[in-house]
């Protein structure tokens, strides 16, 4: 037999009294607070969520050196940067409402369950107001529904999947890089001037939700162009060795290689479609051409010579003459000693618009920040004038088509800018069918109250 | 037809490269008795020393040129190499273009010595230990040295070309009877093939013809009675672990120019190494390297859009479900030898 000490009553009455205590500081919280993460004291914070391991951590690495800046600049630390362009002049250099701006970073390590788990960590123990970054578009559409689930204001970093201001479009999220189908429309008629309008393309599609989107894209605009798709094969993410898809390409009858590839996979595809001989070929009378439709500045540093004369787009680049592009590459290169790459570009301006809208809309609560940012036009951010669309958050402004430089100088300078496409040419109407249509919907805006 | 030929060449290059991995597990594991999740590693660092001597060969002096300038508008530093300074523009370029070749000379002491060491320092001390001890602590190993070659070189593919002349790739189709361009093959890949049957012959005859060989056969075979007999055996096979990192290491090099290196590819081609292993039977070395071709072959077959567009995706899973029929209708592997792992 056993005696204990507790009593119904005191069970209790215990009870209550640790309820009681439990839920003290939830009441305080839910009443002072207006929505999620308000900032309370003289700092507010920001959550960078960037690939810091991982085949893309050199790009997250560029991330973060673009976002450092950036928070520099809103606090008046550097010469400001693109604040001295920027067409915008909410922001003064002294914080954002009296607040000063502070950082933590997470690893998306280009998985969206690891990428998610980062930004919950930033969200609930660090208190972000906003989380911006990424290269991945599967990483962002994740973080980007995680971030409209806990009411918080997401800021795509790289991400160029026409989903993510398509059918995965959110009322909290907004993409200020440009898309799959802009790509298309940028790079076809440049294909055309080059290469005709007799073409045949075959697809190598990395099989994912970006590999998808960008080969429908660039589908439907060479198609429009009168060329023929003779296959589109899905190649697995990572593959290493891409020579059992390349071999069979010359046999099919093709003319044209399109790699809808990306990081690694695009060096190792392309350089391997290279070493097949395939540009030293001719097939159907015409000499064989490869297309890379997206582009990034490390991607051609890795894939070097094999990228000579091969065309492919971009959102941006440092080598564009305008006074923003000028002012970030200064800024940035006197920093760190090299040129910034895009996807620190489209992370650094995502910093400073996030900043610049909560300055015009008084608040920090993301609905506020949502509907200051919608409809936004701007310049003076390397891109020309830009829109940032009410309807589905999708930036809008000039887009790069860029080829191979035949004479690279350094290792910066590997890619040439072929053509600035003209904002007017990539536009598209919310409702387009890749973009998910009519059913596609913002949703309501969350601000976690 | 042509398209089976072309996918047999496609998977003797990949083969090679499983064939090489696998010996080397096969070796250590026959000999030692340790599974040995760093192998993958070990193919990475090989493929490192060829960045390495590439970034050797290329050591520069920086020479400003008042003609150019550079990103932020400064007078443009050109950066001349030191072999061009001293041997003139060709022969300097020539040994640059060279360097994975070169590389080799690098990497067999380079990789010996690291196979030592990690036998010596880590790796005798799991010899009594579970097997699952031995995998655990050679996968921390693997992290570990992955995340040293990223600390070193970044995370980006680094692109280590093949000497010029070896670029391009020979019409086999034509000497076949084919149409042109119906069954390329690059002369690297060629190259590739070439090194690995070498290097595989290479490590048969000297097991096969040696004395030294013959000891450590015998010491796989029953390493208790050769030890009885008075031979340090356990000298014998650290020996045979630093050749089998060596082994990995050459195949690593001699990859470079098919596969830009980067830190992770060493996991990318471990799996797929330990498959061929078990498909081969463990501790058979003629399994290792048969079940290496056959699975590259197959895996290359697997990828045809004929078969993909009958079973999408299967060129994902082909060689687990390789692994997986020859597991239940041979448990031991193709070649695999009564007793081994069956304790």
């Amino acid at each position: 037999m056993t005696n204990s000490t507790f009593t119904r009553r005191g069970v209790l009455k215990t009870g209550a009294v640790t309820g009681a205590g439990l839920a003290l500081p939830t009441i305080f919280t839910s009443s002072a607070s207006a929505f999620t993460n308000e900032p309370t004291g003289n700092t507010v914070t920001f959550g960078f969520n960037v690939p810091q391991t991982g085949p893309y951590a050199e790009e997250g690495l560029d991330e973060l050196r673009a976002q450092e800046l950036a928070v520099e600049h809103i606090n008046g630390i550097g010469d400001g940067g693109m604040l001295n362009t920027f067409t915008s002049k909410a922001l003064d250099g002294t914080g954002i409402l009296g607040k000063k701006v502070q950082f933590v970073t997470g690893d998306t390590q280009t998985k969206s369950d690891a990428a998610r788990a980062a930004a919950k960590s930033m969200i609930e123990k660090d208190g972000v107001v906003m989380i911006n970054g990424g290269s991945s578009s599967g990483v962002a559409v994740a973080v980007q529904s995680l971030c409209q689930e806990a009411g918080i204001i997401f800021m795509a970093g790289l991400t160029h999947s026409n989903d993510t201001t398509g059918k995965d479009r959110k009322a909290n999220g907004f993409r200020h890089f440009f898309n799959a189908y802009m790509s298309g429309a940028a790079l076809a008629p440049v294909l055309e001037k080059a290469y005709g309008t007799e073409r045949r393309a075959y697809h190598l599609t990395a099989d994912y939700t970006w590999g998808y989107t960008q080969q429908e894209s660039i589908q439907s605009f060479t198609e429009a162009l009168g060329w023929q798709t003779v296959n589109n094969v899905l190649t697995p993410v990572g593959a290493g060795d891409f020579s059992s898809y390349i071999a069979p390409v010359l046999n099919s009858g093709a003319d044209v290689l399109i790699l809808n590839h990306y990081g690694g996979d695009m060096v190792n595809s392309l350089t391997q479609a290279v070493q097949f001989g395939l540009r030293d070929k001719q097939v159907n009378g015409k000499n064989f051409e490869i297309v890379v439709p997206l582009y990034s500045e490390l991607m051609a540093e890795g894939a070097g010579e094999n990228i000579k004369g091969v065309f492919g787009s971009m959102n941006w680049n440092w080598q564009l003459q305008d006074a923003g592009t000028k002012a970030f590459v200064q800024s940035f290169g006197q920093k760190y000693g090299r040129p910034p790459s895009n996807s620190a570009h489209t992370c650094y301006v995502q910093t400073l618009l996030y900043a610049d809208a909560v300055a015009r809309a008084g608040s920090f609560n993301p609905c506020a920040v949502a509907e200051a940012l919608e409809g936004f036009e701007f310049d003076g951010m390397g891109n020309g004038p830009t829109l940032y669309r009410a309807e589905d958050h999708q930036c809008f402004k000039d887009v790069l088509v860029m080829k191979g430089a035949e004479n690279p100088t350094t290792p910066f300078d590997t890619l040439e800018v072929v053509e600035i496409t003209p904002r007017a040419q990539v536009e598209y109407a919310p409702n387009h069918p890749m973009f998910g249509g009519d059913e596609a919907s913002l949703g309501q805006c969350n601000s976690g109250a | 037809m042509d398209a089976i030929l072309l996918q047999i060449l496609n998977g003797l290059d990949k083969g090679s490269a499983y064939a090489l991995i696998a010996l080397g597990l096969t070796l250590i594991f026959g000999t030692l008795g340790v599974v040995n999740f760093a192998h993958g590693a070990l193919f990475m660092i090989g493929a490192f020393c060829a960045v390495t001597m590439q970034r050797i060969l290329g050591l520069s002096f920086s020479q400003v040129d008042p003609t150019k300038t550079d990103f932020l508008g400064n007078p443009l530093k050109v950066q001349v190499p030191y072999v061009e300074s001293w041997f003139g523009p060709e022969v300097g370029g020539a040994i640059i273009d060279w360097s994975v070749p070169i590389a080799i000379v690098m990497a067999i002491p380079v990789m010996i010595a690291l196979g030592f060491a990690m036998e010596r320092g880590l790796i005798k001390h799991f010899y009594k230990r579970p097997h699952a001890d031995q995998i655990l602590v050679t996968f921390g190993l693997a992290i570990v040295l992955q995340e040293i070659v990223k600390y070193f070189f970044g995370a980006n593919p680094i692109q280590t070309g093949a000497p010029d002349m070896f670029a391009g790739s020979f019409d086999f189709g034509v000497l076949m009877g084919f149409d042109p361009n119906v069954i390329i093959y690059p002369y690297w890949r060629m190259v590739y093939f070439l090194f690995a049957l070498v290097i595989i012959g290479g490590v048969f005859a000297f097991l096969q013809f040696t004395t030294f060989g013959m000891v450590v056969r015998a010491g796989m075979a029953d390493r208790e009675t050769v030890g009885l007999l008075g031979i340090d055996i356990d000298r014998r096979f650290t020996i045979m672990f630093g050749l089998a990192a060596a082994v990995a290491g050459l195949a690593g090099v001699m990859y470079t120019p098919i596969l830009s290196p980067n830190y992770h590819m060493g996991m990318d081609f471990l799996v797929l190494s330990f498959v061929v292993v078990v498909v081969g039977g463990m501790g058979s070395l003629p399994g290792a390297v048969l079940a290496g071709f056959l699975l590259g072959i197959l895996q290359s077959f697997a990828s045809m859009n004929e078969i993909k567009s009958i079973i999408p995706g299967i060129d994902q899973v082909i060689i687990y479900l390789i692994a997986i029929v020859i597991l239940l209708t041979r448990p031991r592997g193709l070649m695999g030898r009564k007793g081994v792992m069956e304790d």
